[in-house]
């Protein structure tokens, strides 16, 4: 009993002098409640089919930002991890007639496999050369699944995947609930101390080289973890339609992850998440104006980046808070002073 | 003996196009460091303009050409001065502003042209066989008027003060700007001459192709591949990489079963089994990162 009053204790004290100072923090904190009780308000299905392919999308923006926004590691081909695990999670489902809590995981794995084997030829590109060379690889499979419609069922795809969950409350549950873990999985390994030698090799590769530090073994775990996450959204993503096709791999795809992920402000892991749960509805939300929903999309997020060139998100917490100058821990604007060390804040 | 002939001819013609569009990219990547995924898409571009000249105006194709070269360069210094240098210090922001800019016009012509297959006359009509093989004097023109561009392009990069102002930007920014050379106007001339370059790819090859909102991307994908296989910043390299692809390309369609499929896939292998021999390309300086 002492002990639950403890920790109940302790929970309070962390929400209120930690999570409750900071907008940012209490933003995010709403984020999740609004995310696990939206269904008991609404039971809506379009609406909760188009939170969950949401939820699904935004672990595979911030997978994107955990590879190429934290490793620096441009990945213009992340696409490839997606439809691996898609395809993955499909062809064992159908084939191996193994249920979606098994199948996503192998098919995740699979993708990590993905990650491994374009990782080795990739880590001796840099920049631009890595960018315009991971992009070749979903075309290449792409072009491979398309020559053997046999198997993987060509242009049309392979349909009649198991569903995930029986109802749409359900679906939505499973895929909100692996989307806020994975994510704080990714934000955690983005803070530890593999995160640091991550942002360190964005920064400066070659001074890290010079620490002592395998760059290039970080870099494949990079690629592996990436890979990782992309899969579970490709295997969730398949399960969901209960159809993994071509489109999963096209260049678009690729590109859509890029557009997501510097739109909301790449080396945060809460940007890209944040611009997925703005544009992907946004982009729903367009669909009564069918003919120029692409148009308005593109316009958007020109204009934008014409005014946050380094995201929205990041934008926006630069106009709710500031740093400390002296501990260099954040404040909300308003205050004069710094909440830890008091010192003035300008 | 046909064979052969057909797969030199489509070899020939998609390893000019694809050296032409890769020469425009990696001048803008050299001077300015933009990765402008828009370029092909001021081809597509310059494809509608000329068909909107010929077809719905019924000009000579010559004035489409004329018109759509003029009008595409515009349209590329426009959307650069307005779009594009604002934010050209973050390179995040540049790369999907390209991105976004391709999605506009791919949009904007599926809106006017309804997304349908259209076609152009070609410039010049006829044809002559050798052994059999129908070969367009469209083909062979368009072939030669590649060839020739790229000569020009050479002369005016190695002979002439605007080509050494370019080639010296590329080399080093700030010394370039330290010797009086204006790098802002350079960057914009540049871009002027390489979206130039992709308007005149497509208005030669536009009788060889069907026109549709989408033929940006596969060329884009192609000409991505030839830069990175000749080496970022190598006009040589690119001029060399893109007969390399065209002819894998040729070769898979004609000699492999499902080859209309694989052409991609084979042409990219080729791609990435040069970079794992040599990581910065055929003809690419191994140049240390800018810290």
């Amino acid at each position: 009993m002492d002990l639950i009053l403890f920790y109940l204790k302790k929970l309070f004290t962390v929400l209120k002098n930690e999570v409750l100072v900071l907008p940012s923090r209490v933003v995010v904190v709403l984020f999740f409640i609004f995310l696990l009780l939206l269904p008991v308000f609404t039971k809506d299905s379009y609406l909760l089919r188009i939170f969950t392919l949401t939820s699904i999308f935004a672990i595979l923006a911030a997978s994107w930002d955990l590879l190429s926004g934290f490793t620096g590691q441009m990945n213009f081909g992340h696409a490839l991890f997606f439809g691996v695990g898609a395809y993955g999670a499909a062809l064992l489902n159908l084939h191996g007639h193994i249920p979606p809590w098994g199948t996503i995981p192998l098919g995740a794995l699979g993708a990590v496999l993905a990650g491994l084997i374009i990782g080795i030829p990739c880590l001796r590109l840099r920049g631009t050369y890595l960018a315009l060379t991971t992009l070749a690889f979903p075309i290449i499979l792409i072009g491979i699944i398309y020559a053997f419609p046999n198997f993987t069922g060509g242009e049309l795809g392979i349909s009649g995947v198991a569903r995930l969950a029986r109802s749409r409350v359900a679906n939505y549950y499973i895929a909100v609930v692996v989307m806020l873990g994975l994510c704080t999985i990714m934000w955690k390994i983005t803070d530890s101390n593999t995160g640091i030698i991550f942002h360190a090799i964005r920064e400066d590769e070659l001074a890290v080289r010079a620490a002592g530090i395998n760059t290039t073994r970080y870099k494949l775990l990079a690629f592996c973890l990436s890979g990782f996450f992309a899969g579970v959204s490709g295997g969730l993503y398949a399960h969901f339609m209960r159809i993994a096709g071509p489109s999963t791999l096209e260049v678009s795809m690729s590109f859509q992850v890029v557009i997501w992920a510097i739109f909301g402000g790449i080396v945060t892991i809460y940007g890209p998440v944040g611009a997925v749960f703005i544009l992907f509805p946004l982009l729903e939300f367009l669909r009564f104006w069918q003919d120029y929903r692409t148009l308005m999309f593109a316009c958007v997020i020109l204009v934008i980046l014409l005014y946050m060139p380094d995201g929205l998100f990041r934008w926006l917490r630069d106009k709710i808070e500031k740093e400390c100058p002296r501990c260099k821990i954040r404040n909300i604007a308003m205050r004069n002073t710094c909440r830890v060390c008091t010192a003035p804040l300008d | 003996m046909a064979l052969i002939i057909d797969i030199i001819i489509s070899g020939l013609i998609s390893g000019s196009v694809y050296a032409l569009l890769a020469i425009g990219f990696s001048l803008i990547f050299g001077v300015a460091r933009i990765v402008n995924f828009a370029h092909t898409a001021f081809y597509m571009v310059a494809a509608y303009c000329i068909y909107v000249v010929t077809q719905k105006m019924g000009f000579h194709p010559m004035w489409g050409m004329v018109a759509a070269i003029v009008l595409v360069t515009l349209l590329g210094i426009i959307s650069y001065k307005v779009l594009i240098n604002p934010i050209r210090e973050h390179e995040g922001a540049v790369l999907i502003a390209t991105i976004a800019l391709a999605m506009i016009f791919q949009e904007v012509m599926s809106l006017i042209f309804t997304g349908t297959y259209l076609s152009v006359p070609s410039l010049v009509k006829g044809y002559f066989t050798i052994l059999g093989v129908k070969v367009f004097f469209q083909q062979l023109l368009t072939f030669f008027a590649a060839l020739l561009v790229m000569a020009v392009l050479w002369v005016l990069l190695m002979r002439t003060k605007l080509g050494l102002a370019i080639r010296s930007t590329a080399q080093d920014r700030e010394v370039a700007n330290l010797m009086g050379i204006n790098e802002a106007r350079v960057a914009m001339m540049t871009m002027g001459l390489s979206v130039g370059l992709a308007a005149f790819t497509g208005a030669i090859v536009v009788p060889l192709t069907i026109l549709q909102p989408h033929m940006w991307m596969h060329p884009l994908i192609m000409m991505m591949a030839v830069v990175v296989l000749g080496g970022l910043g190598s006009l040589k390299g690119s001029f060399l990489g893109a007969y390399i692809l065209g002819f894998a390309e040729a070769l898979v369609v004609f000699l492999a079963p499902m080859g209309a499929y694989l052409k991609g896939s084979v042409a990219l292998s080729v791609m990435i089994v040069v970079l794992l021999i040599r990581p910065e390309g055929l003809f690419g300086v191994y140049f240390e990162e800018e810290r």
